[in-house]
């Protein structure tokens, strides 16, 4: 309590790039307000334990406003895990999330969701029996309350926004078919659309490119590059070559932990990070 | 965009067929004398089977929700309505303490304490409400739709879904049936409700006990009241059951007019479900089926969007029962039985559960069937028995599973399309 508010900012300023920066994180409501401007999302003591098994637990970690942040780990390292618990489909056994300058541990999904964290799953998770443009038009913010949804047909703007969006991941054609027939590939641009149009702060994009051609692997990176402009997105993948492509931060998650925290490049010379990957 | 739209005009069509089937191909038999006031009246029973099975059409094809208490929703509907006429109805029972008359079937069921005699018997408190005809229209779709809304809020709030949900409402169907049984919750027991004699006496719209009935009835016909009401036989007279202040159920006008109520009912119910499903709503109700889970992340709150379903629902059971009552003149528990509610979705399924027209469909199709083969026929090889008719009830439903997965709705959908392209085909030979 000595320290002062200007000391406290100096000392966030001088935090470096690498893991060490969360070091100095101490977890308390103070300090969270002032962590709070330098981190969209971040989480203290996170942990979660399933029949006894610790599949994350994470003493301090942060994304920051604005950034593209790719978390990589083998399997089992709990990088769906972390997600869960960002998104509140898992509840933490210890710990606290904050994001946007809130705390939203104990929030249930649809509460998160409206707070601005949008998600996309490992499958592509888009609504069968619906058309691709009812699965955008579900999507759409600020229409979530059933009344909204009984008395109010979609209005022009938003008409022409579905038909923007489908435009640009060239789904226009099958505007009006069933979302069961469309193809592997165009289901994950789908689900990305939908997680577009909802205007999410923070987007958790869970292994983007799975099952996806070379091209349209190479799409989608491209896809989420011009995204990142304006988001602050958290991509979780397997595929190097994706992630090399991304040319962002990347964090490696091993047995629940943050293990290393760099470029790729970095990441693949670093040791530690080879073995958990090979084995041991 | 061309093909949605060709699709609508013939949706249209078929609806305005249908309408007039109902309202003048139907009625217009009876007065020809090939039809019955019998038949036309098990019609309208039958159609207020339809709204029931709509609710259900709606909840189970739409919302994936399968609910296995629908006639119990039913029979709160039915029970509210089935109070009302007792009320006003039957010409025997006395009068309690408190001025009002015990109605016939309460009175001879009526649940007396040790050393009570037939001069304590009172109407129960929460009979009163039901003297009023207005009031109880309200209470029967309310009382259906609020328990809706209670259960919906607690089993979907803490995310029972699927089969658990469906052996839940299978349960409360069962301990709703064994509650009606039971003689001393005032309900007429075993025996139910019966001894209606007439229906929406006018006295009934705006007095709200059978005092101030009285002293209407007494204001509009000019009655003397200088002599002593209870030493004068007036008295039957100005109880509360007189067929000049009603409408006689016996009456074929008034039986002609229940089946257009009722119909007008089933039409406008199936408006009302068509435009929740066409709505943006309707979609939501699609995702939840597709996959809830997911929903959750898009920003909704699904429980609440089912609770809404499930209270539609509910009310539109309650619609059906108070359409049927007056039709069917009685209403016992065995309506509440279990199995009962297991049939409604026997109809919906093998109608076709994808559409709401399937649900009307299958709900009027079964019970045709029913009624026509639970009559001993004489077929060519040998006599058919009512008892055969759950195996071919089962057989049917099996049948319908297997080869017909989207209902008999399939089959005419087909016809009409091929209808259609036949007639696309002259129309344009034509240009």
């Amino acid at each position: 309590m000595s320290t002062t508010e200007t000391d406290k900012d100096s000392e966030i300023e001088i935090i470096s790039d690498s893991l060490k920066k969360y070091a100095e994180f101490r977890p308390s409501v103070v300090q969270s307000s002032i962590w709070s401007k330098k981190f969209v999302l971040f989480v203290e003591n996170l942990s979660v334990s399933f029949d006894g098994f610790k599949a994350v637990d994470i003493p301090q970690y942060g994304i920051e406003h604005g950034e593209l942040r790719v978390i990589i780990g083998p399997n089992g390292a709990g990088k769906t895990t972390f997600c869960d618990l960002v998104s509140g489909k898992t509840k933490p056994s210890t710990g606290r999330v904050y994001f946007d300058e809130k705390e939203i541990t104990q929030l249930d999904e649809s509460d998160i969701a409206l707070c601005g964290i949008g998600r996309k799953f490992q499958t592509p998770t888009v609504f069968d029996s619906l058309t691709t443009y009812e699965n955008l038009l579900l999507a759409l913010p600020g229409n979530q309350g059933w009344k909204n949804n009984l008395l109010q047909p979609e209005s022009k703007e938003e008409v022409e926004k579905i038909d923007e969006i489908l435009e640009k991941v060239s789904l226009i054609n099958q505007r009006e078919m069933p979302a069961k027939s469309l193809s592997h590939g165009q289901r994950q641009w789908l689900a990305i659309s939908a997680l577009i149009i909802s205007k999410p702060k923070l987007l958790l994009v869970d292994e983007p490119a799975a099952g996806l051609t070379d091209l349209e692997t190479e799409q989608t990176a491209d896809l989420l590059l011009e995204l990142a402009e304006e988001h602050t997105i958290v991509v979780i993948e397997h595929d190097m070559d994706f992630v090399r492509r991304l040319g962002k931060t990347v964090t490696v998650l091993n047995e629940g932990q943050v293990l290393a925290e760099g470029m790729i490049d970095e990441m693949e010379k670093n040791e530690e990070v080879m073995e958990a990957y090979l084995g041991r | 965009m061309k093909n949605s739209d060709e699709k609508l005009i013939e949706n249209k069509g078929s609806f305005g067929a249908l309408l007039l089937i109902g309202f003048a191909v139907l009625p217009f038999l009876y007065g020809e004398g090939i039809f019955s006031i019998g038949d036309i009246n098990m019609l309208g029973r039958y159609m207020s089977f339809a709204i029931l099975a709509l609710g259900l059409g709606l909840l189970w094809g739409y919302v994936g929700i399968l609910s296995l208490c629908q006639f119990t929703f039913f029979c709160l509907g039915a029970y509210a309505m089935g109070m009302h006429l007792a009320h006003h109805g039957g010409p025997e029972g006395i009068i309690d303490a408190n001025g009002w008359k015990i109605p016939a079937c309460l009175f001879v069921v009526y649940p007396y304490d040790v050393g009570e005699s037939s001069g304590d018997a009172l109407v129960p408190g929460f009979w009163k409400p039901f003297w009023n005809l207005p009031l109880t229209l309200i209470l029967g779709i309310l009382i259906p739709g609020v328990t809706a809304f209670l259960l919906g809020y607690f089993v979907f709030r803490s995310r029972v879904r699927g089969v658990y949900f469906a052996i839940l409402t299978q349960a409360i169907a069962v301990a709703g049936w064994l509650v009606f049984c039971r003689n001393d919750v005032m309900l007429c027991g075993t025996n139910g409700l019966t001894r209606f004699d007439v229906i929406a006496p006018s006295e009934s719209f705006h007095t709200f006990n059978p005092v101030d009935a009285k002293d209407s009835w007494i204001a509009s016909h000019g009655a003397n009241m200088d002599y002593d009401l209870n030493g004068d036989e007036k008295l039957d007279q100005l109880d509360y059951s007189i067929a000049d202040v009603g409408f006689s159920l016996s009456s074929e006008r008034v039986q002609l007019w229940l089946y257009w109520i009722t119909l007008s009912c089933l039409f406008g119910a199936y408006l009302l479900c068509r435009w929740i499903v066409k709505s943006r709503l309707g979609k939501v109700l699609l995702a939840i089926r597709d996959d809830e889970p997911t929903l959750h992340f898009f920003g909704y709150k699904p429980h609440i969007y089912k609770i809404f379903a499930f209270c539609i629902a509910a009310a539109l059971a309650g619609l059906a029962g108070m359409l049927f009552v007056p039709q069917m003149k009685i209403v016992t528990p065995s309506n509440m039985e279990a199995y009962r509610s297991v049939l409604v979705v026997v109809w919906v399924a093998v109608g076709g559960r994808s559409s709401l027209g399937g649900a009307v469909l299958g709900a009027l199709s079964v019970n045709l069937l029913y009624n026509f083969l639970t009559s001993e026929q004489d077929l060519l090889f040998f006599k058919w028995s009512p008892d055969y008719w759950p195996i071919l009830l089962g057989l049917i439903f099996i049948a319908v599973v297997l080869y017909l997965p989207n209902g008999l709705i399939e089959i005419v959908n087909k016809l009409k399309k091929k209808f259609a392209s036949s007639h696309l085909v002259t129309n344009s030979s034509q240009k």
